[in-house]
Order: structure tokens, then sequence, then C-alpha cells
């Protein structure tokens, strides 16, 4: 099918941009790389008045150093964020989680910071962004602001971002002698999670240092796994000490039932997921 | 209406469009590229699949605007200018990596992009690779056959370049 009509306009800088949303308001939609919004246009599940592509930017492309985190340009492709050595060296659980998206095409075009202001239940990498602790660089009609991801993800499908953001780049605070791992269980090649788990752990001897876990689709936003977390702080490595903290996998999670799977499926698979993902990233 | 141009299998077309055209329509219904097929509403099948600035992309799920500016290869512009097939081409007539053909130019765009990065890929990495383009008639073990097919006459072909002569020396047995 074909989208609705809409007014296009591709934008000269951040500024050009946030001017045109702002006069459009309610009305007017970022356009990154249109792998979500594409499809819902096709399906006429979205039609907005106005369209501002941020394609012609190129300063919101790449991945910086930027001291102790890196700095992630909205723009960056999944497929341009997979391959990026900074990534891999310093948050390679971002390379993780960005390659099981979609397909080679969806991640040619699809961009990391389109799936963050997406924010769909099932996406990858929002569940990532929030258990590295990754901060939303947002320039909006009042300026510039920075969101940390545990604001960011409001609801279902939102976000703090109102009319007239745009979400501009991604600070992720690097993490030094840690190990990782992306979890995920879906159906068929190509799908998204049913359920995910993204999880880094830095070991320290025989046993856990320190941990952090967040759930994909397990809620309407993702869901850190706090408790998770605290049992496994000070825990031995040991796969009966890490199966028991995975058993707290559902402290602040309330799966959703669609299409794809049923809340009591979803209930049974984030515990086995969590500890699959931590015994992954700790080398357990 | 908005004036984009783009190049299309080596040739450049100026055009106003309608910003919500897709890139697939206005490649078919525009340009008369009918080798690029529609075959889901989804963004699902693949079978739309062009080069978009070197890399794959599903071509109905890209806006016409948003390839202003960009070099597109469709199905139709693989074969060189005496109409000798493309390697990818040749390996599944031969290997008979088709049986309706409709999923075909997708598979070939996409097994072209594959090989580009990786030449000489496993089983895995070609289903992998492949797995955003859909087939519902081969089960899928003739393409499998005609990526491999493809890959190892593609390395072991009659450079053209100096360069290539030497990294193809490397690997022909
Ligand atoms: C077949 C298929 C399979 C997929 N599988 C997966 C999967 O397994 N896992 C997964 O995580 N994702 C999957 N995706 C989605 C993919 O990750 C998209 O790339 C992503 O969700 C959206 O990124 P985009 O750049 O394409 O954004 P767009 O589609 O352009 O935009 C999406 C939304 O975000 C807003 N937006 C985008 N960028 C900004 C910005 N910088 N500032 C403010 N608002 C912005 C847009 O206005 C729009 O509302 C799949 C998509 C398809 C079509
Ligand atoms: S027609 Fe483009 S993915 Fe199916
Ligand atoms: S040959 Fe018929 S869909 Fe692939």
């Amino acid at each position: 099918m074909i989208p609705a009509a809409f007014d296009y306009t591709k934008a000269a800088s951040v500024e050009d941009a946030v001017t045109a949303l702002a006069a459009a308001g309610d009305d007017g939609k970022v356009l990154a790389g249109g792998q979500s919004l594409l499809p819902m246009l096709r399906l006429r599940l979205a039609a907005p008045a106005m369209l501002v592509d941020l394609g012609g930017l190129a300063e919101l492309r790449g991945v910086h150093d930027d001291g102790d985190a890196l700095r992630i340009g909205a723009m960056t492709t999944h497929d341009e964020v997979m391959r990026d050595p900074l990534v891999h060296e310093h948050a390679p659980l971002i390379a993780q989680a960005a390659e099981t998206v979609g397909d080679r095409q969806i991640r040619h075009l699809g961009t990391f910071g389109g799936s963050l202001a997406h924010a769909d239940p099932a996406g990858d990498l929002p569940g990532v962004a929030l258990a590295l602790d990754a901060v939303m660089s947002v320039v909006g009609p009042s300026g510039v602001r920075d969101v940390p991801a545990s604001d960011f993800f409001v609801d279902y499908f939102t976000t703090a971002l109102g009319p007239g953001d745009v979400l501009v780049s991604v600070r992720v605070p690097k993490l030094t002698g840690w190990s990782t791992h992306y979890e995920k269980f879906h159906q068929l090649a190509q799908s998204w999670s049913v359920v995910g788990v993204a999880a880094a752990v830095r070991r320290s001897n025989g046993s856990i240092a320190e941990a952090r876990v967040a759930l994909t689709n397990m809620g309407v936003t993702p869901v850190r796994a706090r408790g998770v977390e605290e049992a496994l702080t000070g825990a031995p490595a040991t796969a009966d000490a890490v199966a028991d903290a995975a058993a707290r996998a559902l402290e602040g999670a309330s799966p959703l039932t669609d299409g794809t799977a049923s809340a009591e499926y979803r209930t049974q698979l984030a515990p086995v997921l969590t500890r699959r993902a931590v015994m992954a990233a700790g080398g357990v | 209406m908005t004036r984009i141009s783009m190049t299309v299998d080596g040739v450049r077309y100026d055009d106003d469009v309608e910003p919500r055209t897709l890139l697939v329509q206005h490649l078919r219904d525009r340009l008369g590229k009918v080798g690029t097929v529609v075959g889901c509403d989804t963004s699902n099948c693949g079978s739309c699949t062009v080069l978009l600035s070197g890399t794959s992309v599903k071509s109905c799920s890209v806006l016409a605007v948003q390839a202003d500016g960009a070099d597109v290869t469709t199905i139709e512009g693989l074969a060189g200018a005496d109409g000798e097939l493309h390697p990818v081409q040749t390996a599944f007539h031969e290997q008979h990596g088709l049986q309706c053909g409709f999923c075909t130019p997708g598979m070939i765009m996409a097994s072209v992009d594959l090989l580009t990065e990786n030449p000489d890929p496993t089983d895995e990495e070609i289903r992998e690779g492949l797995e955003g383009n859909l087939c519902r008639c081969t089960g899928y073990q003739n393409i499998v056959r005609a990526v491999h097919a493809a890959a190892e006459s593609m390395r072991t072909s009659v450079p053209s370049t100096p360069e290539g002569a030497e990294a193809a020396e490397g690997v022909t047995t």
C-alpha cells in the first residue's frame, strides 16, 4: 500500500529540523531510516501531515570518543554501529544487540536513534540503552537537554520526546573491565524479540563484582532488572548462583500478551534467558 | 511535488515526485524498471531489494525522495552492456536457485550485497545473510548452492586489473 499524502522537507541542520517540526506541531514527524515509519505509513497506522527528513545531516552520524563515554550520533545506522571499533571496545553490548535487528537490508537504513525514539517494546536497543545508563541528547524548541535512559522510555511507543524534539546523539559511558551479552529469543529469522535480555557483568576473581541487566519486551517499556543485579552483586560466579539471581527477573516486569506470545509464556522465558545472558556475559 | 535526481543502473533521471512515492513505485511505474518486484506490504519479503549507494535496501520501505542524489542498482543493471549475465545471475540459473522466480530479483541483489562483504561465506553465513529474503518455493537449498557457486566463480574469475590479478592468485585453486 501507498502512504497517505504528506509534506516533506529535508532538514539542512538540526535547528532547521526543530523549526519545521515545531511549526507542524502534533502533525509533524521525524524521518530517520524509515524502517519503522515507512511500514507504519504504508499500513496507514500513521498519517503525519509533515515529515522532516534527517537523512542529510552528516553531523548526526558516527561514533565519537568523548573521554569516559562514547557519543553515538542518532542517525548512525545499525550496520555502522555493529561494525564500529569504538563500540566494540567500549560498549560491545550495543553491537551484540544491533546485529540481531531485522536483516541486512533493515540494518543498512535503520538507525540507533530511530530505534530508541520509536520505543517499540520489542525493540532491541532500548533495553541496551537502559542497561548501559545511556543519556539521550535532545534538541527542541526550548534548547538542548539531556535525558537519562531511565526517564526516556515513558510508555508503549512513547518517549520523553515532545513535538519539535530531535534526538541528536546518545552518550554511553564506557565500561572498562566488563563483559557483555545480548540474549534474544525470537521465532523466525529476521523477527523481533519475544523477550530479550541485555547483560553486563564485571567479575573479580571468582565472583561477580557488579552486574547490569535489562529486559526487552517484558513490559510497555524496557525494564531494568534491579533484583537480579542486586542478587548478583558479590555472588560467586557459579551456575547455581546465577540461576538463583535470574529467578528475580520478574521483579518489576509486567509482560504483555500480543500476537507473538502470551504474558504467561514471556513470564516463563524471562528467568531462563536472564540466566543464559548472565552466564554468557560473565563467562560462567 | 519534490524534484529528485538519481542514477539508476548507470543512467541519470531527474523527476518531480510526490513525497509519498515509494522508491519501488518510482522505479517500476516511472522509470519502467519492472524487474524489481513487490511481494508484501510489510517490509518482510525482500523481493524488492535493490542496491542504494552500494548496499542492499528494501525499495518498498524507502521513499523516492530519500534516494535523491543516490546511485541505485536494480536487477536490470547487473548484466554487462553486452548482455553477459552477472556471476550471481549465472549461478542462480545453473544451480536452479528458483522455481516460480518471484523472489529471485531480490535474492540475487541481496546475494550480490552479501558477497561484496563476504566473498567466501559458509552455509550458515549465506542463510543468515539472506534472512531478509523469503522464498515460498525452493526450500532455499538450491539458493544456498547458487550463492556458493557464485562466490566460487567470482573468486576465481579472470581479474581485469593488475591488483585484482595479485589478489586472485591467492585464492585460485
Ligand atoms: C522487517 C523488519 C524487522 C525488524 N526487526 C527488528 C528487530 O528485530 N529489532 C529491532 O529492534 N528493530 C527491528 N526493526 C526496526 C528497526 O530497528 C528500525 O530501524 C527502528 O525501529 C527505527 O529506526 P529508523 O531509523 O528506521 O526510524 P524511523 O522509522 O525513521 O522512525 C521511527 C520513529 O522514531 C522517530 N524518530 C526517528 N529518529 C528520530 C530522532 N533522531 N529524533 C526524534 N524522533 C525520531 C520517528 O519520527 C518515528 O516516529 C525491524 C524493522 C523491519 C521493517
Ligand atoms: S515488497 Fe519490499 S519487503 Fe516485501
Ligand atoms: S522461487 Fe518462488 S518464491 Fe522463490
